[in-house]
């Protein structure tokens, strides 16, 4: 028999504080009914003898003392799941809101999942092509990596996310492609063109979307991320898919965490953020990966590959959310306001950018050869051209050197051709790379050092080609 | 119950001998006697062997922003550092990282007793989903591991990767504790914990009859917010360290990697060091090492001026310099982690890589004077040689000579076809 509480002593924004309660366990789902029978969810924040704290997910408007009823359901929050989740729309908590039928669970899992003990990951290194230059060449996304997209308000990771989405292949596929997206208190809109670009695609039926809107309860927020890392676990690892898991947007996840702290009067970290942040972003993190199979040598079908898109507030890398997701994820895709202003898109920043797993996922087998070297000559030489495009402000151009012009003719390029490209552009590796040797035609043989001779002798385009053409140029 | 081990009879009484021991992992286990190091840690990165040294029993610190490749560098050191034991402390960070160990080391060749890797490692991981009493304590049970093996006389080196994660884990429980925050939310004690860990490293004679002398090495990274050194973490590490490699992330997006700045790095084990370097690797070593400092040095003030005033402004001297330092960066601090020939360097081979980069910043600053054109300099062929010679295998340091040969005979050459112009 379930235990009714009437005993509420304390409403604090979205908590509220029980007295006199018996077994009340650490993080157990709470229903309570309002006077008009609303029924709301929440979950134990903490236990001190009889006392429960407890967050209620929808918010506490119209909770009143002497009225409202507590039920403590002796189970976590959980999620029901079932191959029919797929092509489905779920709110924040994994609750069905498009109108189509309930879900019949096969099973139901617990949404804070357990961590994976790195001995039993599988080390990520099968190559995904997203198709887009700027990516797949210089900061490679892999199979089972987590590669955030750090972005500002008004720049286009809406869009990029999206076409990662819709072109995303992995050469020699074997198993089923799923995406599951999960949307954090975003507009309508934005998440609107999520839905049409799945629906115009013809991708919907392979994508599970869990949405919580900016007009969503806050504190629903904090469960959405780990219910659909739920739905992504099921898919993946029990049903031998190969997810893409979309988190938009992180920094409102991370707000509502401050909006419950505070109300906690926990003692905040950085710009008020609870210190445990770096934990808690941890915990949805690392829920990325592949996993070993049961025999000993055997990989287990299926992977998680995560790209959560966070906006910089400020275009502040140093704010303590990309800072601190900078730390936990495997690089990281900047996108960038001068470069948007510009015109090119994906306005993608490749110097601060990178892929921690680029290294181990590309070279023979995988990519190509010569795939590495290229990356760092088009790195180095990037760079190169922008300090001397800072000399040029400094001192003009007829005092750089003729080698100094070249590299500086040579970024221009680079920008227009290699990161350029159209929305619907999808490159091959191979296109993507010889677009890079095409335009390392444009500096002196003495400054390709990156590059082993036996590659530059075979790859790079002879000199009477025209410089910086390429098959799929895109400008 | 007590079934441990075997009572036996000595001069100071009864005492239980047993097949392994147990030890909390918070006090240090005793030495007869803390000794000075003297012997470097060979890591095989030429930055770090030839600029900034570690000693086997010295302490280190690498911290640095995300993304600077601070857990590549550790990486490297765990696969080619000549310890007879690697500590790996992974302390809060990355899940895919350790399996990366976990998958690589078993078939990587240590270099020096010709077995695999991992029959040499320990590795304690902690990923950051894990629990935060455990990350406190992790860091803990890895240097206790390693004084085990110190103190049957081993080199032992210690990888904490990260101790922001520990200095963090210590935050959060001390915030659950509600004891009174320091600097930034951490605990007032922080920098006394900080201390007490690094002072576990050190050279010593251990206890036993037989005088043992064993090492152990502690290199921690630090993973401040936004790479801001005036972190509280870093600033208790520096106090206790004797080497700090500073990784810079604009060395980063160059990559140029290892990413570590050679100005603002230090290593204060110059002096210890200097008779082994001298008499096991070449005479001349410290020379070289403190003439490209200064030639580094005097690169970021010439690029102060050129910023000013362009680079047609210099003296062909100066010019020189900075082409020389430009080989420097790139030919010798630039080192790849993931290419065959190059991830390792034997310490014979990085000396005389900038014995040659030196031989011939020398050779021209003495033609410049006999006002050879500078042009005439730059585009020796040798210069195009020198780029590569990272590739020249280890046993194959013959090469080098032969590059001094070609410096000075091109050099020549090109003086002569000056003076024949000139006539």
């Amino acid at each position: 028999m379930v235990t009714e509480y009437s005993t509420i002593g304390d409403i604090a924004g979205p908590l509220i504080l029980l007295h006199s309660v018996d077994h009340a366990t650490f993080e157990e789902l709470v229903e309570v009914e309002l006077p008009d029978g609303e029924l709301r969810r929440g979950k134990v924040l903490e236990v001190d003898h009889t006392n429960v704290l407890v967050q209620l997910f929808e918010g506490t408007r119209g909770v009143d003392i002497a009225k409202t009823k507590v039920r403590f359901l002796g189970r976590g929050l959980e999620l029901s799941v079932s191959l029919d989740i797929l092509g489905r729309i779920f709110n924040g908590l994994g609750i069905p809101i498009d109108d189509g039928p309930k879900i019949i669970p096969e099973k139901r899992l617990d949404i804070n999942g357990t961590p994976i003990n790195p001995y039993a990951r599988i080390y990520p290194q099968k190559f995904i092509q997203t198709g887009i230059s700027a990516i797949d060449g210089l900061n490679t996304l892999v199979r089972g990596q987590k590669l955030p997209i750090f972005s500002g308000f008004g720049l286009p990771h809406s869009e990029l996310a999206a076409q990662i989405a819709r072109q995303a292949t992995v050469p020699s596929a074997e198993a089923a492609f799923a995406i599951v997206f999960a949307a954090m208190g975003i507009t309508f809109e934005e998440a609107n063109y999520f839905i049409q670009d799945f629906q115009e695609t013809g991708a919907m039926e392979r994508v599970v979307l869990f949405i919580n809107l900016a007009n969503d309860p806050t504190i629903e927020r904090i469960a959405t991320p780990r219910a659909a890392l739920t739905a992504a676990e099921y898919l993946a690892f029990e049903r031998g898919m190969h997810v893409l898991v979309i988190l938009t947007d992180m920094t409102n996840y991370c707000e509502a965490l401050r909006e419950v702290s505070v109300a906690r009067k926990e003692i905040p970290g950085r710009r008020g953020y609870p210190g445990y942040l770096y934990t808690d972003l941890a915990t949805i993190y690392e829920r990325a990966g592949l996993l070993k199979g049961e025999k000993k040598g055997e990989v287990r079908e299926g992977s998680i590959t995560q790209i959560p898109v966070l906006s910089m507030p400020d275009d502040d890398k140093t704010h303590p959310i990309p800072d601190l997701t900078g730390y936990i994820t495997e690089g990281q895709i900047i996108l960038d306001r001068v470069l948007h202003h510009k015109g090119i898109y994906p306005p993608i920043n490749v110097l601060p950018s990178l892929s921690r797993l680029r290294d181990k996922g590309i070279g023979e087998g995988r990519t190509r050869e010569d795939h590495a070297q290229v990356a760092n000559q088009l790195f180095s030489s990037y760079a190169r051209s922008k300090e001397v495009e800072e000399l040029a402000v400094v001192l003009g151009e007829a005092a750089l050197t003729e080698t100094d012009r070249a590299f500086m003719a040579f970024g221009e390029r680079f920008e227009r051709t290699f990161v350029q490209q159209a929305l619907n552009d999808n490159r091959s590796i191979e296109q993507t790379l010889n677009v890079g040797w095409n335009l390392l035609t444009m500096i002196p043989r003495t400054e390709i050092k990156r590059i082993r001779d036996e590659f530059v002798e075979k790859y790079l385009p002879r000199e009477d080609a025209e410089p910086g053409s390429g098959d799929s140029t895109g400008a | 119950m007590k079934i441990d081990g075997l009572e036996v009879k000595t001069d100071e009484g009864v005492q239980e001998l047993s097949l392994f021991h147990r030890w909390p992992v918070r006090t240090p286990r005793p030495v007869v006697k803390k000794l000075v190091p003297h012997n470097p840690l060979v890591t095989g990165q030429r930055v770090v062997d030839t600029f900034f040294p570690i000693s086997q029993g010295g302490t280190a610190t690498v911290p640095g922003p995300f993304g600077s490749g601070k857990t590549v560098i550790q990486h490297q050191l765990a696969k080619w550092s000549d310890a007879h034991i690697i500590v790996y402390i992974g302390c809060g960070e990355r899940g895919n990282e350790m399996t990366d160990v976990l998958q690589e080391f078993p078939e990587l060749i240590d270099p020096t007793s010709g077995r695999p890797l991992m029959e040499r490692t320990v590795l304690i991981a902690n990923t950051s989903n894990m629990p935060v009493a455990a990350r406190e304590a992790s860091v803990y049970t890895g240097i206790t591991i390693a004084e085990y093996f110190r103190d049957m006389g081993l080199n032992v080196a210690v990888m904490a990767d990260s101790t922001s994660r520990w200095a963090e884990a210590m935050r959060e429980m001390s915030g659950r504790l509600e004891e009174m925050p320091g600097e930034e939310g951490y605990p007032a004690y922080l920098p006394s914990r900080i201390a007490d860990f690094y002072e576990r490293a050190g050279r010593t004679k251990c206890l036993g009859r037989d005088g043992r002398i064993g090492t152990l090495s502690v290199i921690g990274a630090v993973s401040p917010p936004g790479g801001d050194l005036s972190d509280p973490v870093v600033q208790a590490t520096l106090k206790v360290v004797k080497v700090f490699w500073s990784l810079e992330d604009q060395l980063a997006f160059e990559r140029h990697f290892p990413a570590i700045g050679w100005l603002s790095s230090y290593s204060l084990y110059h002096d210890n060091l200097k008779d082994y370097f001298r008499n096991e690797v070449a005479e001349r070593w410290e020379g070289i090492r403190a003439e490209s400092m200064e030639l580094l040095q005097k690169e970021a003030e010439l690029k102060e001026l050129v910023r000013l005033v362009g680079v047609d402004s210099l003296s062909p001297q100066d010019r020189l310099i900075l082409e020389t330092t430009k080989s420097i960066r790139e030919d010798f601090l630039h080192q790849s982690a993931f290419d065959r020939d190059d991830a390792y360097t034997r310490l014979s081979k990085q000396f005389r890589m900038l014995h040659v980069i030196l031989e011939l910043h020398r050779a021209c600053l003495k033609a410049v004077e006999r006002r050879v054109p500078l042009r005439q300099l730059l585009d020796l062929p040798v210069r195009e040689r020198i780029s590569r010679m990272r590739h020249v295998p280890e046993d194959g340091l013959g090469q080098f000579d032969a590059m001094i040969e070609e410096i000075n005979s091109q050099v020549a050459d090109r003086s002569r076809e000056d003076r024949a112009e000139e006539e």
